[in-house]
């Protein structure tokens, strides 16, 4: 994602940095150069506009550190007024209410059924006893499409069967959600269009009927120009809490997101990156806004891996991935340094390229769970740290015991091992440059 | 006929009124300003917010830059159109339905959600009415409820639709559909596909392989590969051309949702560099919501 458009910046980041210093004549050329990637990447024109001002502003200003180079100062200035525009910090959902109601909304064929089950999906994980609400009478097979859905990640969902109108489908189903003790109501909503007054009144008197705490506007990333319409449509009509931005895992470079965020001023809370229920990702904006650079979040990473990775180690650990010889014994002494760094997967975030290569969830690894790997694999004898391959059911309950631990905390960590050891083998294919560029953090 | 060309005319310029009203608000507003910079900057800008994209934008710019001496605001107007007539008309080519072809194949592309199942309803709604046997086949055996869906519109046109199960190899459901189309002489054929996004290299394979089931099965079919594009989408839809006709070969392309706010201007970005024919325009989510596209009927709603 934002592939090209990164490439632009970079482009552009360079030739500044042949000029050796930022004067107003470059920051103009780069400025330039900057507006046009951003129009190439759906950036609304308005947004581009407002956004290179206040890069102007500041990069002239005195927001310049001086240990920095031009270019580096240049990068720092476009990367923090992205990630500014692309709002603070991410934001979860807000479930209020008995039960919380999140209703689903946005133009046709945006996503909101898929997401929908998706987000069933994450909040049952997390404990969660979500109802599904289909609420969409006018697509052929919606409901049916809806109720598959469910029965495939194993939620509940009402029978909407039958019904003449959204509205009595969401009383009723309200109605039984609360007798049932359902503590999650999710609705999914017909598309529409934003113009369309009749479909726009029915939205607002669903929302005056459910009194939902979220109503997440689902756009579809590849959206142009027009995005700061129709979220602003639906914003204006019935007051959105928030953005999910589906197909994520297209080339679009998005620019959507900056325009939709700036028009509504709402948090972008989710990001679909596939067809598949377990497609739905966390939206963070700073990495999003490294992203963009395609340059990682190059400042933060360079000033913590020099301060947390010493030299010799890296390139010790960098020979070890070339020979493909990295053995847990290896990996327990990089989660020490990685627990200096944050978290696994904010490293791997920052690493330009990889979030091509996750393709799966399983590859990311929370804090938390580093304390958690660290007890396996202490729990592992010699044998079983150099060869994981020999890890059978029984020793698998032993080292859970050992760990305090679940087996299928083993498995999946088991998983989670083996992705990196392929991702690994994807940098070695990709050269020493590659393998640098993810121990260091530089991006090329 | 001439009659439904005019119905169509005064029907697409109601939904593409709104299209008109912003450009020409921008474009107004660009008339009564002073300098002959500040005009050409408001065109650039208004064809850019219509996702024509910068690099068409500033050439159709740049080119009434050239033609145009002064800033006379009629003299304008008319060769921005024309500008812009003259790209789309290289394009505007309808669909014929060729006799010779038995039946004759048109399967739909595209990616997630832009309306291929719903533009075939449409579609099989037009060729069944003008007195044509339409079959459809199920070609999306992977989105939940896709053949239902597709059925639902079978039902709605009352014509066949030739499935399988759910999860099925959708060659499999094309070759069935070949056959049966023959056994029963039908005129039409039409293949819905699942979507997929153009970058994901094992859909796009499963594409290819559908489109050799169906040449072996007959020879030169498809007859035409129709790839759906959304008007909302901004450049990533030249992606999205380009690749699926580098993938397979697109012979058409029809431009849904044109009935929203979205301008659509991609269309001329993707005539000015891809020189795909467009046959149809969506504009609206029922069976007569679909139009032949027509270059001039276009930028006459457009500007
Ligand atoms: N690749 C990809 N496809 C997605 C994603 N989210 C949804 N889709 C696909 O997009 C298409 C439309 O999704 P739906 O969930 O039916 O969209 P919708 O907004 O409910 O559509 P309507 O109800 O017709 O307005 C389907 O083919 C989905 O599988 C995503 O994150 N990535
Ligand atoms: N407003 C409007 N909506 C349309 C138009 N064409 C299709 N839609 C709607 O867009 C949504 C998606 O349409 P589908 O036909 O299911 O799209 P698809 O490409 O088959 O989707 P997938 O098979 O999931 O990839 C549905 O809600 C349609 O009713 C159009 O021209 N205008
Ligand atoms: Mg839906
Ligand atoms: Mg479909």
């Amino acid at each position: 994602m934002f592939e090209s458009l990164t490439d632009k910046l970079r482009k552009v980041i360079k030739d500044i940095r042949g000029q050796g210093r930022l004067s107003e004549s470059n920051v103009q050329d780069a400025l330039k150069e900057v507006r046009l990637a951003l129009l190439e990447a759906d950036v609304n024109f308005k947004v581009v506009k407002g956004f290179i001002e206040s890069v102007r502003e500041k990069a002239v200003g005195r927001d310049v550190l001086e240990s920095l180079t031009p270019g580096d100062q240049f990068i720092k200035v476009v990367h923090d007024e992205l990630t500014a525009v692309l709002g603070g910090a991410g934001a979860g959902l807000e479930l209020k209410g008995k039960p919380a109601v999140v209703m689903l909304v946005g133009l046709q064929g945006s996503g909101k059924t898929t997401t929908t089950a998706k987000l069933a999906l994450k909040l049952k994980g997390q404990g969660r006893t979500p109802y599904i609400v289909p609420a969409d009478l006018f697509r052929l097979a919606a409901v049916l499409q809806l109720k598959r859905l469910a029965a495939e990640i194993g939620v509940d969902c009402f029978d909407s069967d039958g019904y003449k109108n959204a509205a009595d489908i969401c009383s009723e189903a309200a109605r039984y959600a609360g007798l049932k003790g359902y503590d999650t109501l999710l609705v999914d909503t017909a598309g529409r269009l934003h113009i369309d007054g009749e479909l726009m009144n029915e939205l607002k008197n669903l929302k005056r009927l459910l009194d939902p705490s979220e109503i997440l506007f689902v756009a579809d990333s590849m959206t142009g120009q027009d995005a700061v319409n129709t979220a602003k449509g639906f914003d204006d009509a019935i007051g959105i809490t928030g953005v999910i931005l589906t197909k994520f895992d297209g080339d679009a470079r998005g620019g959507a997101a900056l325009s939709m965020r700036q028009t509504t001023g709402k948090p972008i809370k989710f990001i679909g990156t596939g067809e598949k229920v377990d497609c739905l990702e966390v939206f963070h904006p700073s990495r999003m806004a490294g992203r963009i650079l395609d340059m990682g979040d190059v400042l933060t990473l360079i000033e913590k891996a020099q301060a947390a990775v010493d030299v010799k180690q890296t390139k010790e650990i960098e020979k070890k991935i070339r020979k493909d010889t990295f053995t847990l014994d290896d990996f327990k002494d990089q989660l020490k340094s990685i627990k200096k760094l944050g978290t696994m997967d904010s490293i791997l975030s920052m690493v330009p390229g990889f979030d091509a290569m996750k393709k799966s969830k399983d590859v990311q690894i929370d804090e938390k769970e580093i304390d958690r790997i660290e007890a396996i694999i202490n729990s592992m004898t010699k044998k079983e740290r150099q060869d994981p391959s020999c890890l059978n059911a029984s020793r698998r309950q032993r080292i859970a015991k050992g760990s305090g631990t679940k087996v299928q905390e083993i498995n999946k960590f088991m998983n989670q091992y083996d992705q990196m050891r392929k991702m690994m083998k994807k940098l070695r294919q990709a050269g020493p440059r590659g393998i640098k560029a993810m121990l260091q953090g530089m991006g090329r | 006929m001439l009659s439904r060309i005019k119905s169509g005319i005064t029907g697409l310029k109601a939904k593409l009124t709104r299209t008109h009203n912003a450009i020409m608000g921008s474009v107004e507003a660009a008339l009564t300003g002073s300098s002959r910079e500040e005009i050409l900057g408001a065109l650039e800008e208004a064809l850019i917010t219509s996702d024509v994209g910068v690099k068409t934008a500033s050439e159709i710019v740049d080119g009434l830059r050239a033609v145009m001496a002064g800033r006379d605001e009629e003299k304008l107007k008319g060769c921005l159109k024309s500008a812009i007539y003259n790209i789309l008309k290289q394009v505007e080519r309808p669909l014929e339905i060729g006799v010779n072809q038995k039946p004759f194949v048109l399967m739909a592309l595209g990616v997630n959600g832009v309306g291929k199942t719903t533009t075939i309803g449409k579609l099989a709604a037009r060729y069944s009415s003008s007195g044509k046997s339409v079959m459809l086949a199920a070609g999306d055996t992977f989105r939940s409820a896709a053949i239902e869906q597709l059925e639902l519109w079978g039902g709605r046109v009352g014509c066949p639709v030739i499935k399988q199960a759910h999860g099925g190899d959708p060659g499999a459901v094309v070759f069935d559909a070949i056959r049966a189309a023959r056994a029963r002489g039908t005129d039409v054929l039409i293949l819905d596909t699942a979507g997929r996004l153009h970058t994901k290299s094992n859909l796009m394979a499963e594409l290819k392989k559908i489109k050799r089931v169906i040449d072996r099965e007959m020879p030169g079919a498809p007859h035409e590969n129709l790839l759906v594009l959304d008007a909302s989408t901004g450049q990533n839809a030249l992606n999205q051309a380009r690749m699926f006709n580098e993938a397979i070969g697109v012979t058409g392309i029809a431009l849904t949702k044109l009935d929203g706010t979205a301008k659509g201007g991609i269309i001329i970005a993707i005539a000015n560099e891809l020189k795909i024919p467009i046959r149809f325009i969506g504009v609206g989510e029922t069976a007569d919501d679909l139009k032949d596209f027509n270059a001039g009927e276009f930028v006459d709603a457009l500007i």
